[in-house]
């Protein structure tokens, strides 16, 4: 995991891209190199409304499911859409964002899951009213909604069930998660 | 889903659904808040037996009963957890406060 996660940051500051598509120079950077199995893409938008929680993290559970993970990898995959697309809904198309934007109707989600060889990477996004301090957004229990009961555990969780998590946001614009896992690392000391 | 409440002397038992997320917790919450507030019992039990997913925001139902129940000396438990929802009970040092139970 070390090596990619250092090709994704080298590729960045060389080309000076935008972080949406690091991601996919992190994929084409590794199919270049030495030959890491399958590839394989998906792409969805859906509505910001709660009831596509479940779908969301059944959708990507079920295209991980070639890869054969383990009942525990799957729920950490499902675990971390949850909190993902849970974020986008709740904090990202929230109601003082639709008082700002004016936006009739609910907002979209964008996700995005490329598996390669055996390593999964994630990426959701929205165009909601984007984060201001990311790294106090991703402290443990710190939550803007404490009102709403959110535990603000969302990133913590994320960061604990993934092997990577970045989060990358312009306020105003929106917020991209990227996350990667790979799978079949603790198959048989894992399990219980 | 009223038939998931139910009051057995001072305790609230609280049957948590098959899949605990930020869709149902609202729900979840307001129904255990009016049980408190209307039956006036002491303590809660959540039971995960049937749960076989769950993220943050089960998190936030049991913080958020806690605080209420705590307050008045009340005592929280989480029952027929499996070694998943341990784990995520863990993460959050919530065993430090409630009674988790296998």
């Amino acid at each position: 995991m070390e090596t990619k996660q250092k090709i994704i940051y080298e590729r960045k500051d060389q080309s000076g891209a935008e972080i949406d598509g690091a991601l996919h120079t992190a994929l084409s950077g590794a199919a270049g190199g030495v030959d890491e199995g399958m590839k394989n893409e998906m792409e969805m938008t859906f509505d910001a409304v709660s009831e596509n929680e479940a779908f969301a993290r059944m959708a990507v559970a079920a295209f991980v499911m070639p890869l054969d993970p383990t009942v525990e990898e799957l729920s950490d995959i499902k675990t971390s859409v949850s909190e993902a697309v849970t974020n986008c809904i709740i904090h990202g198309y929230d109601e003082e964002y639709r008082q700002i934007s004016q936006a009739d109707g609910v907002g979209r989600i964008h996700m995005r899951c490329v598996t390669q060889g055996d390593v999964l990477c994630l990426e959701i996004r929205d165009e909601g009213k984007g984060i201001t301090d990311i790294s106090q957004a991703m402290e443990p229990m710190f939550t803007t909604k404490p009102q709403e009961e959110r535990s603000g555990m969302g990133f913590s969780f994320m960061e604990a069930f993934m092997d990577r998590l970045e989060v990358a946001s312009r306020p105003g614009c929106g917020t991209v998660v990227m996350m990667e896992k790979k799978l079949g690392v603790l198959r048989w000391e894992d399990e219980e | 889903m009223e038939e998931n409440f139910k009051v057995i002397e001072n305790y609230l038992m609280v049957r948590m659904p098959e899949e605990v997320d930020h869709h149902k917790s609202g729900y979840i919450s307001k129904t255990a808040d009016d049980y408190i507030m209307k039956e006036g019992v002491g303590n809660i039990v959540f039971d995960f037996e049937d749960t076989r997913f769950m993220d943050s925001s089960g998190i936030g139902i049991i913080i958020g009963r806690y605080k209420k129940i705590s307050y008045f000396g009340g005592r929280v438990f989480a029952i027929n957890t499996d070694a998943r929802i341990r784990k995520t009970l863990m993460i959050c040092g919530l065993h430090k406060v409630i009674e988790i139970m296998e």
